[in-house]
């Protein structure tokens, strides 16, 4: 018996939108019969079968959700019908039961659109693998079935199914979806690939190190998905109203009816009382808005997140190399000496034999040299080195450096060597024979764009920008002055930052903390919003609250513009639906014209309002365009 | 304890979600605290005791308030 009825329910189910399809055609025949033939019992009879059969899901639903204690709202809605079918108002109930229905037909048609994001996020999920056999063919195979260290093959064109090492074969490709980047990658022996990312040409064999929920991109769907369920404190309260909201509808509306005895104002609150905008408005703003920002590289961790990142005031970048390229180049430089072609091999020679990071600058600069041999070469920690080349005796280093070998400067040299101070440039020094041979200025180039990034982050309510950086005092300064910074503080270990920044927040300061995701994890806990920045890596996604796929600030501008915007677009939506249901309440007493279906036709109107709201967030592009 | 991951056909109205829970909440041996339904996503993230309770159960409780269980998961 109980299976016969879960499958009538089933079928009813399944076939909601025939009904509504008929009931609304039913509603029509009624009218048309009434105005053009004048037949009444016709009419009657249809408006009957229409609320008959429209009423069937809608109640059915309401059991359900009874039988596991919850006063949903379609629980208001069958009481409303039936009873107004009980009072023989047939009008009402089957316009009010269609009305329902053909609104939650439209509900489901839009909030698919609002999901669009994230299911084309979706789309690139690897699906099929060709799994190789032991004697060298291979197989299709579901992803699903593919397990630890199993080789697989991958043709052009395809996505890669697995996390894994490429083994052999190469071929380029395209890690969007991981890294944000549209550049092609190049793959070969030895490299790692990401699920999810699509070989654009070439052939591989990879052995599987990770599979489905595991692999990078399963995690990056995983922090979408939870988050667009997550909820702000805000939806948090709506949720535990709503439930307590629908049972007091129905109190009042039998308060109504026992003290005015009046059926039809009892049965208009109940449907007037439905929270249907109130409950659907915060959801959609929140997917509609995680979901943009999936699309543009910006991944939220839930909607607290984006609340908090909404009320972030002061922005602070943990090292230099967040604002510059991490690459210092040479910028200027000054020879004196007749053969400037040997002098130039010496440098190259001796820089080639150095780690410090100034060295590739050097080489990069001077790429043409020739490059001789070096005979020994002495380090002198901090200050520089001197080296033996062709008999010749060499000197590079700092300032300290030709002090102490007492390298003399001509008056002009002296004047060049403030120059480049003034400019906060490192200085890397030449002399051969206590004479100084060649000046350098290095600096490490700004990302490109990043300070009309950083106005926008002002115009979008960003009051303090601040740097801490654990350079030179005089890179810092150089890149706080030509970025306008608020403050920039240099020399700064980890732990000074992590102190600094609790000494900001007892100020009242909210703090975005932006980084690489990996280092500073301290004040990556700490700051209110951890943001990393460049990868869509395991850790950046574990430690930050917000993951930047891309290391282009466009993308910050994206994520804190966009925090503002949803925040905005759920309080519309908030105030639209309590609106509507204070509006529509006062009319019942205040108003002649109000009735059911119009109460019913004005709240179907109002969820379709807030979804539609909602919807203009998947348009926002702010700083970026895909 | 094991965990478990079922795919559910497009959800559309947010008391579903709650119709879902009331539904989990009232078989044995899934733990209450660990249920969650994505209401976007469309799925059910829960824990469970195996010696207690299987999918299939789960799968019937949805089916009974009228949601369709497309895939179901479990991992340890």
């Amino acid at each position: 018996m109980e299976r016969i009825v879960n499958k009538i329910q089933a079928l009813i189910f399944k076939h909601k939108n025939t009904i509504t399809f008929i009931s609304g055609t039913l509603i029509l025949v009624a009218y048309a019969s009434s105005f053009l033939f004048k037949n009444d019992e016709l009419f009657t009879f249809a408006l009957i079968i229409a609320s008959m059969l429209g009423v069937l899901p809608i109640a059915l639903q309401a059991i359900q959700a009874l039988k596991v204690k919850v006063i949903s709202i379609e629980v208001l809605v069958t009481v409303a019908v039936i009873a107004a079918f009980l009072i023989q108002e047939y009008q009402e109930s089957a316009i009010v039961t269609f009305l329902f229905l053909f609104g939650s037909f439209l509900e489901a048609k839009t909030l698919n659109t609002t999901r669009k994001a994230i299911q084309s996020l979706l789309s690139l999920a690897p699906l099929t693998a060709l799994r190789i056999k032991d004697n060298q063919s291979f197989e299709e195979v579901s992803v699903d079935e593919i397990e630890l260290n199993d080789l697989c093959l991958v043709k052009t064109g395809s996505n890669i199914p697995v996390d894994g090492i490429v083994i052999s074969g190469s071929g380029v490709v395209n890690e969007a979806s991981i890294s944000g980047e549209s550049m092609p990658v190049s793959k070969t022996s030895g490299d790692w690939v990401y699920a999810g990312t699509i070989l654009d040409n070439g052939t591989l064999t990879i052995q599987t190190q990770r599979v489905g929920e595991d692999t990078t991109f399963g995690k990056i769907i995983e922090l979408v998905e939870e988050a667009q369920d997550s909820k702000t404190t805000t939806q948090r309260f709506i949720d535990r109203f709503s439930r307590i909201y629908t049972p007091l509808v129905l109190l009042l509306s039998l308060l109504v009816w026992l003290l005015t005895q009046d059926i039809e104002t009892a049965i208009i609150i109940l449907v007037l009382g439905c929270p249907g905008a109130l409950v659907i408005g915060v959801p959609v703003s929140a997917v509609a808005g995680i979901g943009n920002g999936a699309q543009h590289g910006v991944l939220f961790k839930g909607s607290e997140v984006v609340q908090t990142l909404s009320q972030v005031d002061t922005v602070v970048f943990d090292k230099t190399g967040t604002l510059t390229q991490g690459q210092p180049e040479v910028i200027e430089d000054y020879t004196y000496d007749d053969d400037e072609q040997l002098l130039q091999s010496l440098i190259v020679s001796i820089e080639r034999e150095s780690n410090h990071p100034l060295a590739q600058a050097l080489i990069n600069h001077m790429k043409d040299a020739a490059v001789l041999p070096v005979h020994s070469m002495e380090v002198i920690r901090g200050e520089g080195l001197v080296a033996q080349v062709n008999d010749i005796t060499v000197i590079i280093g700092n300032m300290a450096c030709m002090t102490r070998f007492n390298v003399n400067f001509t008056p002009s040299q002296q004047q060049t060597l403030e120059h480049l101070q003034s400019q906060g440039s490192s200085i890397v020094l030449v002399a051969i024979d206590q004479q100084l041979k060649a000046m350098f200025g290095l600096q490490d180039p700004l990302r490109p764009h990043v300070k009309e990034d950083l106005i926008q982050l002002r115009r979008s309510g960003i009051k303090s920008l601040i740097l801490l950086s654990g350079d030179h005092e005089h890179s810092v300064q150089r890149v706080a002055q030509e970025l306008g910074l608020d403050e920039a503080h240099a020399s700064m270990l980890p732990q000074d930052k992590s102190v600094f920044i609790q000494h900001l927040q007892n100020q009242g300061k909210k703090i975005a903390f932006v980084g690489d995701g990996i280092n500073d994890s301290p004040s990556l806990a700490l700051a209110d919003i951890g943001i990393a920045m460049g990868s869509g890596t395991d850790v950046a996604i574990e430690t930050s609250d917000v993951v930047l796929m891309k290391s282009d600030f466009k993308h910050l501008v994206h994520a804190i513009g966009l925090s503002k915007a949803m925040m905005s677009n759920m309080t519309q939506n908030i105030v639209i639906a309590i609106g509507v249901v204070l509006f529509l309440l006062a009319n019942v007493f205040l108003s002649e014209w109000m009735n059911m279906s119009i109460g019913m036709l004005v709240h179907e109107l109002s969820i379709l309002v807030v979804i539609v709201n909602g919807m203009r967030l998947l348009n926002y592009q702010k700083g970026v365009k895909s | 304890m094991k965990k478990a991951v079922l795919q559910l056909e497009t959800l559309v109205c947010p008391s579903c979600s709650m119709k879902i829970e009331g539904a989990l909440k009232s078989i044995s041996g899934i733990d209450k605290e660990s249920i969650s339904v994505l209401f976007n996503a469309s799925k059910v993230k829960l824990s469970f005791d195996e010696t207690q309770v299987n999918v299939d159960a789960m799968k019937a409780a949805i089916n009974k308030v009228g949601f369709e269980v497309l895939k179901m998961q479990v991992k340890e």
